[in-house]
């Protein structure tokens, strides 16, 4: 054995460790669990055993599934995966019944043996679910361990025992923001949830787990739902209280997931149906929705990009061989609203930053940024005074270029200008140390052409912000024509420092995330001039699954902007310019003063408090609404492929070099319907056919922006996938 | 083809479905089972003249389980040869058991039939029976299901009616019900209920509030405006399956939605041997009768599209018929029914509906048969539509014919 470790002490009670060699935190595998089955038999069938005990040599107690097992299980039963996962899940649900039910008598409840669990720290999804198989669980008191099911963050949902357990534990209102929500708590609020019965001091932990072991009753081993005359706790489905429950339930899954997430639609019908049954047929329900979910391929896309290639990235899939490029000293010039954020994110993953603007009031209020969100914090109870101190002691904020001396990075975001940009590019290079890697975080300027101004253009790179910094995952960083190897890994290395997830794209216009932004807007502008209902236009995003719709996103990043890039791009393409139609909407509105979120008036009306109201009617009295509709299906159609094709034209086009980071950065980046994978993955769901279909019919009713790539058309005839093509080794098949 | 005549329509008065309505100490086998009686003996029926009891209930559970349609034969004086036939369409169950009756009649089984319903929603209080389509989360997001008031709201957000225009509907229900009491427009129809004892424990609507304003109606709270918006947030499910309205107007309260209240009526449908048999003067043929399902999220349009679905089969237009029933269930449904075919407002529920007057679930199909005939021949006019909407998005209707 090396995962689980079995021993018997002379007071007869086994004790079943769980410790991993070479990793910090347990994570079952295949093996383990044959492991752990065969720990199970031996402390049942020994007669010296009187209890067990569950434990982890590490200070936690697991942190959750290899993921692989699932897609092992899958392959394994090759045309039919389906059977593969159900017979999968079962097999484990038994060994998990096994140990609850513990050699009791299944008529008399009588003549089991003891189990507890006693978890010493952190135990997430099957970390906890095994705990919930348990007859009793101690937790070590420790404030920084998480215990809970953040499965359904992922994609899926507890799948082994812990929706069942759980629900029928708490009862289905109390249970929904542990399974609904994947609520992680720490021990004392575990307790007080009723998952856990006893959080002790982390040294008498095992004494503790002992010590029940040794003097429980047959009674206190009997679950609750396996005692005479089990009621549902909060009322079954049909009980009065229950009825509320469960419609209320329905409705705000439905209407917060918009329906695309299958996760927890299946999670909430195997609660729903297991309630009105059994305790073993509840778990075989939850079996059958389980690998319903698994088998759907939005749920293995998600894990795939925003489990496995999200790590992937942030660990350096693309990051060239160079020595390490952690970074000591950053200057960030320009202390406006990104540069204020880029400062603080550095600031508090324990960079040195030294703040630049051209006034010192400008600079201290930059700095000053840092302060407002650490005393947030601190009201919150995230952060201490002490470590707001230390991390304001870390930002010099400053006028004086010399301070910049020792900047290992240099990260620009001054105004938009190609000048000013230059000149600043200069007088700093002139400053720091020739290894010194300069970056601009430009949005919309090209890197190529900002590096003419350096005198070092391998050193030279962009490492592009999304709005609020704080907030937002996603770091773009873009190579420009003679980016270097270095200059990338630092890059990178940077932003795993400021622990954001990167993506490496070469240089074009609006480089990826802009790319595929602008023109998802520009869709939705577009159908707002047609007349279409401005309702219809922004819910047919949502029911996609984007956080936002074209309209209240244009309103978010304001109309001002909209016009600054029309004008810009337009003075670039000339006669190539398509989106004369767009425009034609967006400068109105500039003219009407209706400048966005901001401005307090955009395509929504704003309240005092900026608080967003309605759609703003006066809209329609200039671009009157069409009588004819479209349907909700051709909507969403041009919504999706106005951006999705951008991503295409990019990989075509060899700004993204790696599918990975196009599905990654749409989804972190501008919050691309999640459930799907990112746009890549999305296409792979319906199919290049299907896709080539609709752009061809999309292109014949609505112009040439909708014309089929190349690309897209070549895998429809081959029948091949995106992942299938592009996908390297592992991940070109789901999770 | 054989006809089927209505030979006669009674109803109960309605009670209010509350703990102090003065039907709430009659059992529904009871109330049933009185106006069975009154059917036979009004028409001097003995004990084996009709065929089956086909009774329409929604709540079928408790008292109102185990098949009441039988257990109200058992209770009544009926004879125990007639076996009685349990039947639920929602509200359009009185209804449905009418057109079940007619068209058994039409296809020749049986010369006659006792239909129509009961519902004692004091007593089996509606939704106790549970239902899947709410609570099951596979099926409720299959259907987009949301309450039937969201879905009343929901009709007068697309179809555009205010919260005024509503009220007024419902106070003009008020004032015509009002007017028909006072003309005793009802009195054919009407079953007084008594006690074992004979003495009278209701003769009347009590529901009505006569006298309703739109002021007062003003100030009522929208009923459905929190569940809707806030917890648990049906108006986001509704956007879902109309993504082209921005926002629910929530324009529905009690004062004009139908009331809650207990009650039963029966209609006596047979052939003309039946009528010959008994010494029974026809009143009116059912000349056609439909249902319809449509979608369940919007639920209650239903009349419309049953109504269109009639008068094609039935070779008919909108101005072939005389006097229109539409039940009131809430205001946004009839107004919905108006507007679709652009009927003159003084041809509808003439005589005031279930928003005054109350809608006893199971029984207020058969009751707004009774009701449209007895206009009918008050004013001499020939043909008259009854039609409701129904819950999970459904739709039926009867068109009569006066002989």
């Amino acid at each position: 054995m090396t995962d689980f470790h079995y021993s018997v002490d002379a007071d007869g009670v086994a004790t079943i460790t769980w410790d991993l060699p070479n990793k910090s935190m347990n994570v079952l595998s295949m093996e383990g669990i044959k492991e752990f089955d065969a720990c199970i038999d031996k402390a049942l069938g020994d007669d010296a055993v009187k209890g067990i005990i569950v434990t982890s040599g590490k200070d936690t107690f697991a942190g959750g599934m290899d993921l692989n097992i699932i897609a092992r299980m899958k392959e394994e039963a090759g045309d039919e995966p389906a059977k593969g996962l159900f017979e999968g899940l079962m097999s484990m649900h038994a060994i998990l019944r096994k140990l609850e039910r513990a050699g009791m008598d299944p008529k008399t409840n009588k003549g089991g043996k003891p189990v507890a669990c006693a978890m010493p720290g952190t135990g997430l999804g099957i970390g906890l679910e095994i705990p919930l198989a348990c007859h009793r669980i101690f937790v070590a008191d420790n404030p920084k361990a998480k215990i809970g099911l953040p499965e359904i963050k992922v994609g899926i949902f507890p799948g082994m025992g812990g929706t069942t357990r759980v629900s029928r534990l708490l009862g289905a209102m109390a249970a929904a923001p542990i399974l609904l929500e994947g609520k992680l708590m720490d021990p004392k609020k575990a307790k007080s949830s009723g998952i856990v019965h006893e959080v002790v001091e982390p040294s008498e932990l095992l004494a503790k787990a002992k010590d029940w072991v040794l003097n429980a009753k047959d009674a206190d081993i009997v679950k609750p739902w396996d005692a005479k005359g089990w009621k549902m706790p909060g009322g079954a489905p049909y009980h009065p209280a229950g009825f509320m429950t469960f419609v209320g339930a329905s409705a705000m899954v439905h209407g917060n997931t918009q329906g695309v997430y299958p996760a927890a639609k299946a999670l909430l019908s195997a609660v729903y149906e297991g309630a009105m049954v059994p305790f073993d047929t509840a778990i075989k329900i939850e079996a059958r929705w389980f690998t319903n979910v698994l088998m759907n391929p939005s749920s293995s896309n998600m894990i795939r990009s925003l489990f496995i290639n999200k790590e992937a990235l942030e660990k350096g899939a693309n990051r060239p061989a160079v020595d390490d490029q952690t970074v000591k000293k950053v200057g960030v010039l320009g202390a406006g609203m990104m540069g204020a954020g880029i400062a603080y994110v550095s600031a508090n993953a324990g960079i040195e930053v030294v703040l630049i603007d051209q006034k010192q009031e400008a600079a201290d209020k930059g700095k000053s940024y840092s302060e407002t969100i650490l005393d947030k914090g601190i009201s919150r109870k995230k952060v201490t005074p002490e470590k707001k101190e230390e991390v304001l002691g870390r930002i010099l904020a400053t006028t004086d270029l010399d301070a910049l001396k020792g900047c290992d990075l240099i990260i620009e975001a001054v105004f938009e200008d190609i000048g000013v940009k230059a000149e600043m590019t200069k007088k700093v290079e002139a400053i720091v140390d020739e290894n010194c890697i300069f970056a601009s975080n430009t949005s919309t300027l090209p890197i190529s052409e900002l590096a003419k101004a350096s005198v070092r253009p391998d050193q030279f790179i962009g490492i592009h912000f999304f709005s609020p910094v704080d907030k937002m995952l996603l770091v773009e960083i873009i190579k420009g024509k003679q980016t270097g190897d270095v200059a990338v890994a630092k890059a990178l290395d940077y932003v795993r420092q400021i622990r954001k997830t990167p993506i490496v794209v070469n240089d074009a216009r609006f480089f990826y995330a802009n790319r595929c932004i602008i023109p998802y807007i520009n869709e939705g502008v577009r159908m707002a001039a047609e007349g279409v209902d401005l309702p219809l236009i922004e819910n047919a995003a949502k029911l996609l699954g984007f956080p936002l719709g074209p309209l209240q996103l244009i309103d978010e990043t304001s109309i001002d902007l909209g016009v600054k890039i029309a004008k810009a791009t337009k003075a670039a393409m000339g006669d190539d310019y398509p989106d004369e139609a767009v425009d034609e909407v967006v400068f109105w509105m500039f003219d009407q003063g209706r400048l966005g979120k901001k401005a307090g008036a955009g395509f929504y009306d704003y309240d005092e408090k900026g608080k967003r109201g309605l759609l703003w009617k006066g809209f329609t009295d200039e671009f009157p609404a069409a009588d004819a509709q479209p349907d909700l299906d051709e909507v969403q159609h041009r919504l999706m492929m106005a951006q999705v094709l951008e991503a295409v034209r990019a990989l075509e086009d060899g700004v993204l070099t790696d599918i990975r980071e196009g599905d990654v950065g749409a989804i972190l980046g501008w919050g691309f319907a999640p459930w799907s994978g990112g746009p890549f993955a999305w296409l792979d769901i319906i199919g290049a056919a299907k896709a080539v279909e609709i752009c061809d019919n999309l292109t014949a009713t609505h112009g040439p922006r909708f014309k089929t790539p190349e690309l897209l058309r070549d895998l429809a005839k081959s029948g091949e996938t995106f992942y299938g093509r592009f996908g390297t080794g592992k991940d070109s098949k789901a999770a | 083809m054989t006809e089927a005549y209505i030979y006669d329509a009674v109803r109960s008065p309605r009670g209010k479905g509350r703990k102090d309505g003065s039907l709430h100490e009659v059992t529904s086998a009871a109330l049933s089972a009185k106006i069975l009686n009154a059917v036979k003996e009004r028409n001097g029926l003995d004990g084996h003249a009709v065929e089956d009891v086909i009774w329409g209930n929604v709540t079928q559970v408790g008292e109102q389980g185990g098949c009441l349609a039988r257990t109200a034969v058992l209770a009544s004086d009926l004879d125990e040869s007639i076996p009685g036939l349990a039947i639920n369409r929602f509200c359009a169950s009185g209804m449905e058991a009418v057109n079940i009756a007619a068209n058994q009649i039409k296809g020749g089984a049986g010369m006659g039939y006792i239909a129509g319903g009961v519902e004692m929603m004091g007593r089996v209080p509606m939704g106790s029976d549970g239902a899947a389509i709410a609570v099951d989360p596979s099926l409720a997001m299959k259907t987009y299901f949301v309450p039937q008031g969201i879905s009343a709201d929901i009709i007068a957000t697309q179809y555009g009616f205010t919260r005024e225009e509503a009220d007024a509907l419902a106070v003009q229900s008020q004032n015509r019900a009002e007017a028909a009491w006072k003309d005793n427009r009802f009195a054919k129809s009407i079953v007084p209920i008594t006690d074992q004892n004979g003495l009278t424990i209701l003769d009347r609507d009590e529901y009505m509030r006569p006298g309703t304003t739109v002021e007062a109606l003003g100030n009522l709270k929208a009923s459905f405006k929190d569940m809707g918006e806030s917890m648990p947030g049906f108006d986001k499910v509704a956007l879902m399956k109309y993504p082209h309205l921005e926002k629910i107007n929530h324009i529905h309260h009690a004062g004009n939605s139908s009331g809650i209240v207990d009650g039963a009526a029966a209609v006596l449908i047979g052939n003309k041997e039946f009528g010959e048999k008994w010494g029974l003067k026809p009143r009116a043929r059912i000349r056609a009768t439909a249902k319809i399902g449509t979608d369940p999220t919007i639920m209650l349009t239903g009349p419309v599209p049953v109504t269109q679905k009639i008068l094609a089969d039935n070779g008919m237009t909108i101005n072939d018929i005389d006097l229109f029933e539409v039940n009131e269930a809430f205001a946004a449904v009839v107004m919905r029914f108006m507007q679709a075919f652009d009927v003159d407002e003084n041809k509808v529920n003439v005589n005031g509906g279930a928003i005054a007057m109350g809608h006893p679930l199971g029984a207020t199909g058969a009751m707004i048969i009774g009701t449209v005939l007895d206009e009918l021949e008050r004013t001499g006019k020939g043909v008259g539509l009854a039609t409701l909407c129904i819950a999970s998005g459904m739709g039926a209707a009867t068109i009569i014919e006066r002989v």
